[in-house]
């Protein structure tokens, strides 16, 4: 049951479809050949090298290097929530909130998939922790990312309505509820949608992947059915830290409103 | 009695005072010479140094909800958070809102419209009617009388009396200088914008101080 093995040529072969793209940008002046250029090459790049140092590591016994990895992928997903704010605390706390959130949430639901769940031999095999992290953080940071930029964008508009109600006395908790409310439904509105749609519109990547690469698809979908519910729990946890922990940013200890420590992000 | 000790507030001078109960002070000057941040820097709304007491007892002692309980901002463009007036008002207040209604001049009945179709004065009166509800010994009024016509402006001057004479303490921010006249026992006046006259001075060190005028009680 071992799935076709892909040359370069064939790759190759597939590249062509990306000239849809450089096409479509060329006659509509859309100015986009120099980033799909640079995209195209990332990916490729970025893909090739994962691939090599997955391949490196799942052949060290030592889970050092997988613990190597593990970090690295958790500060840049901290870095790509920081990214997609449009208003920020300084750098340095919107990263480190975004990291935190993840480096907690990701150890937490790996560590409870790997080791009560799947408990594979050894359980720090880095084929199951390196690919459930992967998954879970990819999920996670979308919506901590939405959580956050939601707190920060709703109380930036909201504010006249926040300080009146902080000026009757409000506690700090009671006066963001509303915001808090909706920016978590912000949060998590996108793994429940994909919940639903899951297996009817779309196959979700890791099952395709392990079907293509040979696997029973009753055994695929049941990693899936575990996985779906891995990233759920986890992003569910991520937004519910992301969100407290911005609320508390956006106010202070004597329960004020400080949208001064707000800087907004232009974009391009 | 509201005691205000060394209250510093960028690009405004050092304030000191104190205003006894039953007292009602105003505070005048030009645009951006910082008359609404001193109402926010009272109420514990924005930072600010210095000390500030309430019979006694300084902000920091007690959480900023509570200080806000008893020191009550209303500003000049108050936000709402609820879709009718009547969901805002706290626990067991409701009584002291209809009645302050009536006395502001405002039908009762407007409690329960949807609040983004009430007029910007309508809203204003609403506003004052909820932040007096819970009767805060403070009160730092922003512009009261703002989007008022001369009827409804002589209802809030005398709710204003009202509360001076039930020994509140009120400080009134107004661009009326007759109202002023009217209603203020002291007159605090703050100098020219110092922050626009010398751009490249952020911090200036010699502000002019504010003068405190006492005015005859009529």
């Amino acid at each position: 049951m071992n799935a076709v093995d892909l040359t370069l040529t064939d790759l190759a072969l597939a590249s062509t479809l990306i000239l849809i793209n450089g096409a479509i940008s060329l006659a509509f002046g859309l100015r986009l050949e120099r980033t799909l250029l640079i995209n195209t090459i990332r990916m490729v790049v970025q893909l090739a090298l994962i691939g090599l140092i997955l391949k490196w590591i799942f052949t060290q016994a030592s889970p050092v290097w997988t613990i190597g990895l593990a970090c690295v992928m958790i500060s840049v997903a901290g870095f790509e929530v920081a990214m997609r704010q449009e208003r920020r605390f300084s750098m340095l706390l919107t990263y480190g909130l975004g990291f935190g959130t993840l480096l907690f949430v990701g150890l937490l639901t790996t560590s409870f998939t790997l080791g009560a769940i799947i408990v594979p031999d050894p359980v720090y095999d880095p084929r199951y922790v390196l690919t459930i992290l992967g998954m879970i953080l990819g999920n996670t940071m979308t919506g901590v990312a939405l959580v956050m930029n939601a707190m920060t964008q709703t109380a930036s508009r909201e504010r006249r309505a926040l300080e009146a109600r902080l000026a009757m006395g409000q506690p700090r908790f009671e006066a963001m509820r509303d915001v808090l409310g909706q920016s978590l439904r912000t949060g998590l509105l996108p793994i429940l949608n994909a919940m639903a749609a899951s297996g009817v519109v779309a196959l979700p990547g890791m099952m395709t992947g392990q079907i293509l690469a040979g696997a029973d698809p009753v055994s695929a979908t049941k990693y899936q059915i575990l996985i779906m519910f891995a990233i759920a729990g986890a992003t569910a946890l991520g937004v519910l830290i992301a969100g407290l922990g911005t609320l508390y940013l956006l106010t202070d200890e004597r329960h004020r409103l400080r949208l001064d420590r707000l800087t907004a992000i232009k974009s391009n | 009695m509201l005691r205000i000790d060394k209250l510093k507030i960028p690009n405004v001078p050092t304030l000191s005072f104190s205003i006894a109960d039953g007292t009602c002070w105003s505070i005048e000057g030009p645009s951006g010479s910082g008359k609404t941040r001193i109402l926010r820097a009272i109420a514990d709304l924005e930072p600010s140094s210095g000390q500030i007491f309430l019979n006694g007892i300084e902000r920091n002692e007690i959480p900023g909800f509570d200080w806000r309980r008893q020191v009550r901002y209303v500003s000049a463009e108050p936000g709402w958070w609820t879709p009718t007036a009547r969901q805002a008002i706290p626990k067991n207040c409701t009584e002291a809102v209809e009645r302050l209604c009536s006395r502001l001049g405002l039908d009762p009945e407007l409690l329960d419209r949807d609040i983004d179709v009430v007029s910007t004065g309508e809203r204003h009166r609403l506003a004052l009617a909820l932040a007096l509800s819970d009767d805060p010994p403070v009160l730092l009024l922003d512009e009261p009388t703002g989007n008022l016509d001369a009827g409804n402006t002589a209802l809030i001057e005398e709710q204003i009396r009202y509360l001076r004479i039930s020994d509140r303490i009120i400080v009134l921010v107004s661009h009326d200088k007759a109202q002023i006249e009217r209603l203020a026992d002291q007159r605090l006046q703050l100098a020219p914008d110092v922050k626009k006259a010398n751009a490249d001075a952020p911090e200036p060190t010699t502000l002019p101080a504010p003068t405190i005028e006492k005015v005859g009680r009529p």
